[in-house]
């Protein structure tokens, strides 16, 4: 197991880190130079914290709507949810382009007439991103609902407490560290998604080519010291994240 | 407050619930819902306090109409049987989290908290989370928690159904002594007759959605309007075809009038009491109970000729001739 786990994921993604180094900071400190790496690096963040948030909001609701309601059609939505984790995100990409696609997509010229624009700008980019990590949160967060029950939340309504107070004071504490835990897996997911982006950013440099984007493109150009650079940045924050976490969370609390 | 519940219909898809129920709780007291597991008495409970909705009937408390009032407008307190406690908040925090919610000033409610943990014997535990207390304390803080509000009423949904023996014992001749000195309108769905017996003002016997008696412990017990409730309220044994507590049956080695023939043929010591099974000659199987000394004083043991009679049986029973 040990052996396995070394061989798949610490082995080759220390090896990321020890190529950027291999010939001292400088190429990193290059890299953080270049202005069109600049702007990917910070669309990337941008993109991956709206998705995230979005997800949040969405995902704490549809859970809570699975584990609180029954409802026909409640089996479809939970195996629908399910769905971008089984679709290869490059035909996520192409879905979209199909339905937001500003010249010939389903909805895309009707968008495009009143001025927003999707595909091949920062909007697309964000939805194909959200959509590869809808499920995360949820998945996190559906199970903490079902066993925290429903007789805290009853508690709450027979002392007084109206929905929304009940949600802010009650539920939301019990199910922090889920939304936590999906928060993280989303983000993690969000800053490294990279075929469904590809798709719909149409890659413009500097200015629809996210980090991702960088490290193909730079490694296609055999600037592989650059695209190590990139690819280490990512590796640091997804890192960062679970470390964090791993550090506020309390012991033998989920 | 008083509770008036009229015709209470409830049903969970094919299952009744709740049939046709009328039951009315009178200020002040003390009142058990008691019945078979199953038999519909917490979902009246969870109707009351406005945690299920019914299909048909009404609810006043204190005389105000509150069949389509939420939950959080009825203003009663409610204890859960697995106590339902705020796991991210101290003792202290349950307690006043009616009270913030209601908007009271905050040295009102740290007064009414610091009086409310007194009540219950929980004030050095103020600052604990509540996975630091014992079920009997959380229990106790489920209960401080709901009477902070000062409820109209306060409901309980088997509320020692989680705990052990001894701390069930003691929680029951505890709520005993507070109903005593708080006074609330008090209403505990059990399904052990001993802690309704022990611990009620007034019973209601609930069975299969329907109300089969309202009454006193001493009512219940001494005049059962039927054969469920009687059975459901302390041993039985039929004797001559009618339904006897076995105290009741009186066994002697002489014949009387009206006695029935019988043989032993088993006597069990149970603690103070001895049970002794009798096959009577009709080929009907009587349990009848004494005390130690009464069976030694009869000196029975397997095989003993006996006769049997109950004071109930009486007048049912032709006096045979003098003889």
């Amino acid at each position: 197991m040990v052996a396995y786990l070394f061989l798949l994921v610490a082995w080759p993604v220390s090896l990321v880190a020890i190529n950027t180094f291999a010939d001292g900071p400088g190429v990193l400190l290059g890299v953080l130079a270049d202005p069109d790496i600049i702007v990917a690096l910070r669309l990337t963040v941008v993109v991956a914290l709206v998705a995230v948030l979005v997800n949040t909001v969405f995902g704490v609701g549809v859970s809570l709507l699975l584990v609180r309601y029954e409802f026909p059609g409640k089996r479809v939505l939970s195996a629908l949810i399910d769905l971008p984790l089984s679709v290869s995100p490059v035909v996520v990409g192409l879905a979209l382009v199909l339905v937001y696609g500003g010249r010939s997509g389903w909805f895309g010229p009707a968008l495009e007439g009143a001025g927003v624009q999707v595909i091949f700008a920062t909007p697309g980019i964000i939805l194909a991103t959200a959509f590869v990590a809808l499920p995360l949160v949820i998945r996190e967060v559906v199970p903490v609902l079902e066993e925290i029950g429903t007789e805290q939340e009853q508690a709450a309504r027979s002392l007084g407490a109206g929905a929304v107070q009940t949600f802010r004071r009650i539920t939301l504490p019990a199910i922090k560290w889920g939304v936590v835990y999906g928060v993280v897996l989303s983000l993690a997911r969000s800053l490294g998604e990279f075929g469904a982006v590809k798709v719909v950013s149409g890659n413009i440099s500097g200015s629809t080519r996210t980090a991702t984007l960088v490290v193909e493109e730079q490694y296609l150009n055999f600037n592989q010291p650059g695209a190590y650079a990139v690819a280490f940045l990512l590796a640091m924050v997804s890192v960062a994240c679970i470390v964090v976490v791993a550090a506020i969370r309390p012991r033998g609390n989920r | 407050m008083s509770i008036e519940v009229k015709g209470i219909n409830k049903r969970f898809g094919d299952f009744v619930a709740l049939d046709n129920v009328d039951v009315s709780i009178p200020t002040g007291r003390l009142t058990a819902l008691l019945g078979p597991s199953g038999g519909g008495k917490s979902t009246l409970l969870r109707i009351i306090a406005g945690l299920e909705t019914t299909d048909s009937g009404s609810i006043a408390i204190g005389g105000v109409e509150a069949t389509r009032l939420p939950a959080q407008k009825r203003n009663v307190g409610f204890v859960f049987q697995h106590y339902a406690a705020f796991k991210h908040m101290s003792v202290a925090k349950n307690v006043a989290f009616g009270l913030e919610i209601r908007k009271r000033p905050k040295d009102e409610i740290r007064a009414r908290v610091d009086e409310m943990l007194d009540l219950v014997h929980l004030r050095q535990f103020a600052h604990r989370l509540p996975s630091q207390l014992s079920g009997g304390q959380r229990q106790r803080m489920a209960l401080a928690r709901a009477l902070a509000i000062e409820p109209n009423v306060l409901l309980l949904d088997e509320p020692f159904g989680a705990l052990d023996a001894k701390v069930r014992k003691e929680l029951r001749d505890w709520l005993r002594r507070l109903h005593d000195e708080v006074h609330v309108t008090t209403v505990f769905v059990t399904h052990d007759q001993e802690e309704a017996l022990e611990v009620a003002d007034e019973i209601v016997v609930i069975n299969e959605g329907r109300v089969e008696q309202i009454g006193s412990p001493d009512e219940l017990y001494d005049t059962p309007a039927n054969d469920f409730v009687m059975s459901f309220l302390g041993p039985t044994t039929r004797l001559d075809g009618q339904l006897v507590r076995p105290h009741d049956v009186e066994v002697t080695t002489a014949h009387s009038p009206g006695s029935i023939p019988g043989t032993v043929r088993r006597a069990l010591r149970v603690g103070f009491e001895v049970r002794v099974t009798v096959l009577t000659d009709g080929g009907e199987s009587v349990v009848a109970t004494m005390t130690r000394a009464t069976a030694r004083g009869l000196d029975l043991g397997e095989g003993s000729r006996v006769w049997l009679r109950s004071d109930c049986l009486a007048p049912d029973v032709p006096e045979p001739l003098a003889g």
